[in-house]
């Protein structure tokens, strides 16, 4: 483009009001890009979860228990794969601050239902033949410096075990590998069989059953059926896929999201006036300049057109350095820790380019208007 | 031999507040091709609204203006802007160039409206360059330039599309003498070995003398209309 020398001189004029207006610019998107970088960030890992996993709880909430019964139950309908079992055991390590995220489990059904954990077959057979073994996720292993065949104590604050103390005793049996499941995955594995035998109260309770199934279009019909199944027992069923689970757990998140894009609309809003300034104030300032375009004989529209261009230059200039920055942060190693291998969605660079187009615009239309409606012999003479 | 410039009864009125000001009173001009008319006359007796109306920078509120074989006054501000471009240089009297271009980024502004490639734009930025002896500072901003130097790059911008009619606003107005002997001499080489048509308001009657005509406004009349002999 032949006028671009024209556009970025124009542009340049007064560099620290330029630099300044742009450090905002950058400043905002850079904002922007890091809070809708991890909102979508977000989503397409809600979107990687697995739909052929279900979620059985009972209806009256998460920590209400089921009966054990309707394990196999489960298990006999059609088109279930395996099933396996969580119940809460709320463990910690020495005093109630060091949180162990321990649940009771059938471990060879665990490891069916959840195919990407790695560990090693001779584990799984230890954790079969030792009822007080407990399986930890290597990554529990390194933070309290445990190893195989360790004997731990583990307290809780819910069970007492028939010898009536709150802390109970395992062996580490073996370690696995569930970084393939995220951070929140649960690191501490014991026998259900164990646990419901030693505990006092409570017996054959279980909060959660997870469901793998053959097909994940089945998801909705076998969730339904499960829930019809037990709709008159004594405890009543709530099936939701890993996903819809995922999504209601995040739903806090949702609303921390709703503040982030409040705060970045506000951002871009004052980004709006703060722009349209610069640019008004630049176009006053060159009003003979312009005039000497016009008598030149550059048209009325091509006077608006240079004057967007200069508008639309210096957003998307910035707006691509904020978004830029916020991409290089996402490669920052706390960052990748956190989401995994991430980074900067198409989508919201797209969005961002979008956004600075509109700022250009609705920032650069007055300016340039004025710039339009110039009128050369008053301008000439300066009146 | 057809005029270049035709004024008919030519008259400009501006309304200010609620008052209507004539200031041009029904005007009748012709202008030959290749002639350097001067135009003199005491402040505020209309010269510049003049110089605007034959440049088609303004339009008459009466009257005809037949420039370069068109009725520039029946012409709508857009067509107008096209034809001022393909028609006529304009020096101004404070040079006008557009302080972040280069000296020969200001002498391109104009070519940049025209169809030309850019090693055919650079080439002729480069002789309008040389024929005002600047090509040296082709590189300089103008505020490392003399005033004297700033209207030599003023003036190569206005040749540089080969315009039909030159018209000049007091260019020496803001010159020392020697600066203003220079342009004179440069405008009296365009109109001489260029065949350029210039017209020129002046307040200079030393500027004047270089020009082949000289004609005189007062109080929105032409009054005094004296050629030379080249
Ligand atoms: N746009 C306008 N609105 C109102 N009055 C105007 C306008 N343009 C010119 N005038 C008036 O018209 C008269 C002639 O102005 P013009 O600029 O043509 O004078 P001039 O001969 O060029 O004077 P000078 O030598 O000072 O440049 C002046 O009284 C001026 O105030
Ligand atoms: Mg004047």
């Amino acid at each position: 483009m032949k006028y671009f020398s024209l556009v970025w001189a124009g542009l340049w004029r007064k560099k620290t009001r330029t630099v300044f207006t742009m450090i905002s610019i950058v400043v905002a998107f850079l904002l922007f890009g890091l809070l809708q970088g991890i909102n979508q960030g977000f989503s397409v890992a809600m979107r990687t979860l697995d739909v052929d996993r279900l979620y059985v709880s009972a209806r009256t909430g998460m920590t209400d228990g089921m009966p054990i019964s309707y394990l196999q139950r489960i298990r006999n309908l059609p088109g279930v794969r395996a099933v396996s079992l969580w119940a809460y055991f709320g463990g910690y390590y020495q005093d109630a601050r060091k949180v162990v995220p321990a649940f009771a489990t059938d471990a060879a059904e665990l490891f069916k239902v959840y195919k990407e954990i790695k560990i090693k077959p001779e584990y799984l057979a230890a954790m079969e033949k030792t009822r007080t073994g407990v399986l930890i996720r290597d990554t529990l292993a390194t933070q309290y410096g445990w190893k195989v065949g360790d004997r731990i104590p583990i307290g809780t604050s819910i069970w007492t075990n028939k010898a009536g103390s709150n802390t109970w005793e395992f062996d580490i049996v073996g370690t696995f590998d569930a970084s393939a499941y995220g951070m929140g995955f649960p690191a501490f594995y014991l026998n259900y069989s164990y646990f419901d035998e030693a505990r006092s109260f409570g017996t054959g309770q279980v909060h959660y059953y997870i469901v793998s199934i053959q097909d994940p279009k089945q998801a909705d019909r076998i969730s339904r059926e499960i829930d019809a199944m037990f709709a008159n027992s004594s405890v009543e069923t709530r099936t939701q896929t890993e996903f819809a689970l995922a999504q209601s757990q995040l739903k806090q998140l949702g609303d921390i999201n709703f503040i982030a894009n409040a705060i970045v609309g506000a951002v871009l809003f004052t980004l709006l006036f703060l722009t349209a300034n610069t640019m008004m104030q630049s176009v006053r300032e060159r009003t003979s300049e312009l005039a000497v375009l016009k008598t030149l004989g550059y048209s009325d529209t091509k006077v608006l057109l240079l004057v967007m261009t200069e508008s639309l230059l210096l957003c998307l200039f910035a707006a691509a350095l904020g978004i830029g920055l916020a991409a290089v942060v996402f490669q920052s190693p706390a960052l990748q820790k956190l989401f995994g291998n991430f980074s900067m969605p198409t989508l919201v660079m797209m969005m961002g380019a979008g956004i600075a187009v509109a700022v250009a615009f609705v920032s650069g239309f007055p300016p340039a208007w004025r710039a339009r409606q110039l009128n050369i012999v008053d301008a000439l003479a300066g009146r | 031999m057809t005029a270049l410039v035709t004024l008919r009864n030519v008259t400009k009125s501006y309304v200010r507040g609620k008052q209507k000001v004539e200031v041009l009173h029904g005007i009748d001009l012709t202008i030959e091709p290749g002639e350097f008319l001067a135009l003199m006359g005491p402040s505020g007796s209309g010269k510049t609204t003049l110089l605007n109306l034959v440049a088609g920078l303004d339009q008459p509120t009466t009257g005809e203006v037949l420039v370069a074989g068109d009725r520039i006054d029946q012409l709508s501000r857009g067509s107008l802007s096209d034809w001022r471009a393909r028609h006529i240089g304009f020096i101004f009297q404070f040079y006008n160039l557009l302080p972040v271009l280069t000296a020969e980024a200001n002498v391109e502004v104009p070519l940049l409206l025209t169809n030309l490639s850019k090693s055919e734009r650079r080439r002729r930025v480069q002789v309008a360059l040389e024929l005002v002896g600047l090509a040296e500072r082709a590189r300089h901003k103008p505020n490392e330039l003399s005033g004297g130097q700033q209207q030599r790059v003023a003036i190569a911008r206005a040749i540089v599309s080969d315009p039909t009619l030159l018209v000049c606003d007091e260019p020496t107005g803001d010159l020392d003498r020697q600066s203003a002997e220079e342009i004179m001499n440069l405008l009296t080489a365009l109109n001489r070995s260029h065949k350029k048509t210039i017209v020129m308001v002046t307040h200079d009657p030393k500027a004047a003398e270089y020009a082949s005509r000289e004609l005189h406004l007062d109080k929105g009349l032409l009054t005094n209309d004296t050629r030379r002999a080249a």
